[in-house]
C-alpha cells in the first residue's frame, strides 16, 4: 500500500507509559536514531523518583519527549504533536498538554476497567467525548505484539515486554527513520541472551511493518536532515558531558581525576560514567557520605589530582563545611551541582534552579567560591573544562552548576578536536628557595606545592592562616586583610573571562537575562518575539560568580529586565543588589522547564502586546 | 607499587619538629605521642617529604601543626576521609591521621569505619582521654556511664564505645593500644602500624589533666600497672601481675582468668597470643576484656592481617584498564558512540 508522505519542519513526540514499560529505552532508542538521520533535537525525560511505582498508577507514569527538527531548535518542545500512551494513566498525566488537533496513539489492549480504575478514570475517555478534537488512533500494542511473538517461546510476561520495542518500530515508519541502529543496539545489549534479542527484534520489525500495513495510518512523516554547522557529531546529555568535560580537562592539565562522590539523583550518571575510564587513570570513590565524597576530594587536591565532587542540592548542604574548608587551604576543587527540586529531598527526578543562593551564600563566614552555570547539554562540557582551570589558575573551589534537566536531556553535539582545545596550565612548586605556603602570584594564587616534593613540607587547615607564611593566625588585622583578600582573588576572575554577550535587538526595550536550562526556552521565546517585530534582547549568565565586567553595563541599557528562573527569583535578587537595578523576576517552580509560549507570553505582556 | 618513598637520608627526631610552637596545656599526654611519633619517624625508612598527616578538629588534631611533614588540619570528624583521599591519590605516601575521641568516634565515626572497611593503607591514631578537652569538658563517646561532666551533671547515660572491638569489627587489617606514659610500648606500637600495609588503628590512652586527670591512672602507675595491664605478646600465653601469677585462659569462647601460682594452673594452659590469626574474633575476645570484671586492660597488638588495600586494588584496575583498552586517548574517548557527519 502506498501512503502519502508529508513534510515536517519541526515535530514533537511523548513517549508516555508505566514505569516498567521502557518508556525511557524507548525515547532514547528514538533520539540515537534521530540523531542519525542528522535532525537537530532536543529531549526531555521526565519520570517518577520511584523505581518501580505501583502498575497503571498515574504516580508511575513516565514520559520521554523528544523535539526534533530540520532547523535550529533549543527546547524539548512545548506541547507535543504526538502522544503514545501506554495505557489510561499515561493519558490522564500527559492529556493536558496536548494541542487540539494533536495524535493520540492508544495501547486499548490496557483499557479495561481495572487499568481504567487505577488512573481514576470513572468512564472510559476513549467513549465518553474527552478526546474529541484529538486525531485518535487506537492500536492494539499489547495483542500485535503478542501474535508477533507467538513462537518465541518466551513467557507472556516476557511477551508484554516487548511491546515497547512494538510501538518503536511504529513510530520508526511514521516519522521515516531506519531500523536499523535499534536493530545494532539490541543485537548487542541482549548479545548473551540470543532468545530476547530474537523477541525484541521481532516486535520491532513488526512495529514498523504495521504502520505501513494499517489503514490506520494514511500519511507518513519526513524530516529532513538540519543545516547544522559541518563536523562530526554525536547525541549527549549534560551528565555525560560533564564527565567528558572533566576527563578531557584531566588529560589538558596532565593531572589525575579524582572524583569523589556518593550516589544521588540526577548526578550519579556522571560517577557512573567516569568510573568506566580507569585507563585515563580516573578515580572514582564512591565514598560513605557526601561529606567524606568532598573531604576525599580536598585530601586528593592537596596530594595534587584534579579533583571534583559530584552531587545534588541535598548534597551540597552537606558538603558545605568542607567547602569553606577548600576555601581556606586554597585548594582547587570542583562541586557539580545538578539541581533538583527542593527543599529537603523535594523532587528528586524533577528539575529547578533553587540551589543558586546556596552555592552563592550557603557557608559560615565570607567564603566566596567561583560558579558556572552550563546552559545546554553539550555547554556542560566546556563548563567542565573552564571550571578545572579557574580551579587551577586561581587556587579556589569553583562550583559548576546544571539541572535534573540538562543532566538527563540530551542534544546534538559537535564533537571538537582535542587537539585544538588549550592546555590547562600547572605549575606544581618545587623550589625550595623562598617558599612560603601562602605566598601569592599576580593572581593572589598560592602555590600549588605537594605531598612528595622535598622542602616544601607545609601545613594547611582551617583556622585562619596569616599571608604569606599560612601559620595560624589570631591577628584582628590579618583576618580582615584574608577575608578581603579571598573575595579579591574570586573577583579577579573578571579580567579571564569573556563580556556577557548580548543577542537580538541592541536597541530593544526589554533584555531577557537567564541562566542555566532555561536558555533554549529563553532563546526561542526570543526568536517568536522578534518574529512578531517586538524589539528584544538576551543574555545568558555562564559566570555568576563573579559575573563579567560589562554586565552592569550591558543591563543598565535597556527598559525592561525580565528574569526567568525555576525559582523564586535568585539570580534576579543578586543582579538587582549588586548593580542596584529593577529586575523583574518571572517565576515557575513547578519541577518542571519553561515552555518558551510562557515566556514569550510574558514578554509580550510587559511590551503591552506592541 | 613503587620504592619512591623510600628515604636514603638518615633522620633525627629533631628533622620531624616544626618551628611552631607546641601549644597543649602542660602535662598534657599529647606530648609524649608527639615525642615519640617524632622518635620513630626517622626509623621508617620513610622520605621525609612522603609523610602526610591529616587531623580533624580538637586538641589532638593540632599535631600535624607540630610535625614538620605535610598535613592537613581538617575539619571536625573528617580526617580519616581527607586522609582517604590523599593516600589513593598517591599512594606512594605515608598518611597519618590523628584524633581524639570525639573526633574520631562522635563526629567522625562513619569516616572512621569505612576507612578501616576499605583497608585504606591509614595509620590511624586514637588520642583517647575519654573527655571533650577543647570543648573544656563535657563527656565524650567513650567516656564511663555515669561520668559526671559539665554537660552531664547528673551522669552520662551512654554506653561508651569500646574502640578496638569497632576497629577490629570494622575490618581494620592492624589494630593495637598503648599508653601515652609507656613510651616503650607506645614507639613500639606507631612503629609497628607504620610498618603496616593497609587500615592501622592505635588506641592510645591519654590523660587529660585539665578535664578528666588520672583517668588511666590505674593502668600507668607504677604500683598498679602490673596488676591491671596485660602486655600482649606474640606467640606468648597470656600472663599478668606484678608476680606473673595471673593468666588468661581460654574456656571454648570464654576467657578466665586464672591463679598460675597455686599450682592448679600452669602456663601451659593459658590462652596463646597469635597477632597473626587471620579470624578476628579472638581478637574480638581480648578487646572485650575491659569490659570484664576482673580482666586486666591488653596493651600492644590485638591483631595484624594482610589483605589487599583499597588503593592497591585501584591502582591494579587502572593498569589492567591501560593494559586490555590501551592508555585514554582522547580523541577515541570523544569520538565514541553513535556519530553522524554534518556536511
Amino acid at each position: 500500500m502506498s501512503k502519502d508522505v508529508m513534510e515536517l519542519t519541526d515535530v514533537t513526540v511523548r513517549f508516555a507509559g508505566d514505569s516498567g514499560d521502557g518508556m525511557q529505552l524507548t525515547g532514547s532508542q528514538f533520539t540515537n536514531t534521530t540523531a542519525l538521520v542528522g535532525n537537530d533535537l532536543s529531549t526531555l525525560p521526565d519520570f517518577p523518583a520511584e523505581i518501580r511505582a505501583p502498575a497503571g498508577t498515574t504516580y508511575g507514569v513516565s514520559g520521554f519527549q523528544l523535539h526534533f527538527s530540520s532547523s535550529d531548535i533549543h527546547t524539548p518542545g512545548d506541547q507535543p504533536d504526538i502522544l503514545v500512551a501506554m495505557n489510561p494513566a499515561a493519558l490522564k498525566v500527559n492529556l493536558s498538554d496536548m494541542k487540539p488537533g494533536s495524535t493520540i496513539i492508544i495501547n486499548i489492549n490496557s483499557f479495561d476497567a481495572k487499568s481504567l480504575r487505577l488512573a481514576h478514570y470513572e468512564n472510559s475517555p476513549l467513549e465518553d467525548g474527552s478526546l474529541d478534537g484529538f486525531n485518535v488512533v487506537q492500536v492494539p500494542l499489547a495483542q500485535l505484539t503478542a501474535t508477533a511473538l507467538e513462537n518465541s517461546g518466551l513467557s507472556a510476561k516476557e511477551i508484554a515486554r516487548c511491546k515497547n520495542f512494538f510501538a518503536l518500530g511504529m513510530m520508526y515508519w511514521l516519522y521515516s527513520r531506519p531500523i536499523e541502529p535499534t536493530l545494532e543496539w539490541i543485537k548487542s545489549k541482549f548479545k548473551n541472551a540470543e532468545n530476547i534479542a530474537a523477541a525484541n527484534e521481532k516486535a520491532l520489525k513488526s512495529g514498523y511493518y504495521f504502520g505501513e500495513n494499517t489503514e490506520l495510518f494514511t500519511t507518513r512523516y519526513q524530516v529532513e536532515p538540519a543545516k547544522l554547522e559541518k563536523g562530526k557529531y554525536r547525541n549527549i546529555t549534560g551528565n555525560e558531558a560533564i564527565a567528558l568535560g572533566f576527563i578531557t580537562a584531566s588529560v589538558k592539565a596532565g593531572l589525575p581525576l579524582f572524583l569523589g562522590s556518593y550516589p544521588i539523583t540526577p548526578a550519579s550518571d556522571i560517577l557512573h560514567e567516569l568510573s568506566k575510564h580507569k585507563n585515563f587513570g580516573v578515580r572514582t570513590f564512591q565514598a560513605e557520605d557526601e561529606i567524606a565524597a568532598i573531604s576525599a576530594a580536598i585530601g586528593a587536591a592537596f596530594s595534587g589530582a584534579l579533583a571534583i565532587t559530584t552531587t545534588s542540592g541535598p548534597g551540597v548542604a552537606l558538603k558545605t563545611e568542607a567547602i569553606g574548608l577548600a576555601v581556606m587551604t586554597e585548594l582547587p576543587i570542583v562541586i557539580i551541582d545538578v539541581q533538583r527540586g527542593g527543599p529537603s529531598t523535594g523532587l528528586p527526578t524533577k528539575t529547578e534552579q533553587s540551589d543558586l543562593l546556596q552555592a552563592m551564600y550557603g557557608r559560615n563566614g565570607e567564603a566566596p567560591v567561583a560558579i558556572l552555570a552550563a546552559k545546554t547539554p553539550a555547554d556542560c562540557f566546556d563548563l567542565a573544562l573552564e571550571a578545572s582551570r579557574i580551579a587551577i589558575k586561581y587556587m579556589i573551589p569553583v562550583m559548576l552548576m546544571s539541572d535534573g534537566y540538562l543532566a538527563n536531556g540530551s542534544e546534538p553535539w559537535k564533537i571538537p578536536d582535542p587537539d585544538s582545545i588549550p592546555n590547562i596550565e600547572v605549575k606544581f612548586r618545587t623550589d625550595v628557595e623562598g617558599f612560603q605556603p601562602y605566598m601569592r602570584n599576580e593572581n593572589l594564587s598560592r602555590p600549588w606545592a605537594i605531598p612528595g616534593t622535598p622542602g616544601l613540607e607545609h601545613r594547611l587547615g582551617g583556622l585562619e592562616k596569616a599571608n604569606i607564611t599560612g601559620n595560624v593566625s589570631y591577628d584582628p588585622e590579618n583576618h580582615e586583610f584574608m577575608v578581603r583578600l579571598r573575595a579579591q582573588k574570586v573577583k579577579n576572575i573578571e579580567n579571564d573571562i569573556p563580556d556577557l554577550e548580548i543577542d537580538g535587538d541592541k536597541d530593544a526595550e526589554l533584555i531577557v537575562v537567564g541562566w542555566g536550562g532555561t536558555y533554549g526556552a529563553i532563546t526561542e521565546a526570543i526568536n517568536k518575539c522578534r518574529q512578531k517585530g517586538l524589539k528584544v534582547a538576551q543574555s545568558h549568565f555562564r559566570y555568576i560568580n563573579p559575573f563579567p565586567k560589562n554586565t552592569g553595563d550591558v543591563l543598565k541599557k535597556y527598559k525592561h529586565i525580565l528574569c526567568p528562573e525555576l525559582n523564586m527569583g535568585q539570580l534576579s535578587k543578586i543582579i538587582s543588589c549588586e548593580y542596584d537595578i529593577n529586575v523583574e523576576s518571572f517565576n515557575k517552580i513547578q519541577g518542571l522547564p519553561f515552555k518558551s509560549s510562557e515566556i514569550e507570553t510574558k514578554i509580550v505582556n510587559i511590551l503591552g502586546g506592541k | 607499587m613503587s620504592d619512591n618513598g623510600k628515604a636514603e637520608i638518615k633522620y633525627t627526631a629533631k628533622d620531624f619538629a616544626s618551628s611552631q610552637d607546641v601549644r597543649w596545656c602542660p602535662g598534657c599526654g599529647d606530648y609524649s605521642i608527639l615525642a615519640q611519633t617524632q622518635r620513630i619517624s626517622p626509623d621508617l625508612n620513610i622520605k621525609l617529604e612522603n609523610y602526610v598527616w591529616i587531623s580533624g578538629i580538637g586538641c589532638a588534631a593540632r599535631f600535624p601543626y607540630y610535625m614538620n611533614t605535610y598535613g592537613i588540619h581538617g575539619i571536625h570528624g573528617r580526617a580519616s576521609a581527607i586522609a582517604s583521599g590523599v593516600k589513593i591519590n598517591n599512594p606512594d605516601l605515608s598518611v597519618w591521621v590523628a584524633s581524639g575521641d570525639g573526633d574520631l568516634l562522635s563526629i567522625g565515626g562513619n569516616h572512621f569505619i569505612h576507612a578501616c572497611r576499605r583497608n585504606i593503607d591509614l595509620k590511624i591514631l586514637l588520642f583517647n582521654n575519654r573527655i571533650y578537652g577543647l570543648t573544656k569538658g563535657q563527656y565524650s563517646p567513650t567516656s564511663e556511664k555515669g561520668k559526671k561532666t559539665k554537660s552531664t551533671p547528673f551522669g552520662s547515660i551512654d554506653y561508651p564505645f569500646n574502640p578496638l572491638s569497632l576497629a577490629v569489627g570494622s575490618g581494620a587489617t592492624f589494630v593495637a593500644r598503648a599508653l601515652d606514659r609507656d613510651p616503650k610500648l607506645l614507639q613500639a606500637m606507631l612503629k609497628r602500624a607504620g610498618e603496616h600495609k593497609g587500615t592501622a588503628f592505635v588506641e592510645v590512652y591519654q590523660n587529660c589533666n585539665i578535664f578528666n586527670d588520672g583517668a588511666f591512672e590505674l593502668l600507668t602507675d607504677k604500683s598498679t600497672k602490673e596488676d591491671n595491664v596485660i602486655f600482649l605478646e606474640h606467640n606468648k600465653p597470656m600472663v599478668f601481675g606484678k608476680e606473673k601469677n595471673k593468666g588468661i585462659k581460654l574456656d571454648g569462647l570464654t576467657p578466665v582468668v586464672v591463679d598460675i601460682g597455686e599450682g592448679k594452673f600452669s602456663a601451659n594452659d593459658l590462652w596463646v597470643h597469635d597477632e597473626f590469626d587471620k579470624n578476628s574474633f579472638r581478637a574480638h575476645i581480648i578487646s572485650q576484656f575491659t569490659e570484664m570484671e576482673g580482666f586486666p586492660t591488653p596493651v600492644g597488638v590485638l591483631q595484624q592481617v594482610s589483605k589487599p588495600t583499597y588503593e592497591e586494588d585501584l591502582h591494579k584496575q587502572m593498569e589492567d584498564a591501560k593494559k586490555s583498552k590501551g592508555e585514554g586517548d582522547l580523541r577515541k574517548l570523544l569520538f565514541s558512540g553513535n556519530m553522524w557527519d554534518v556536511n
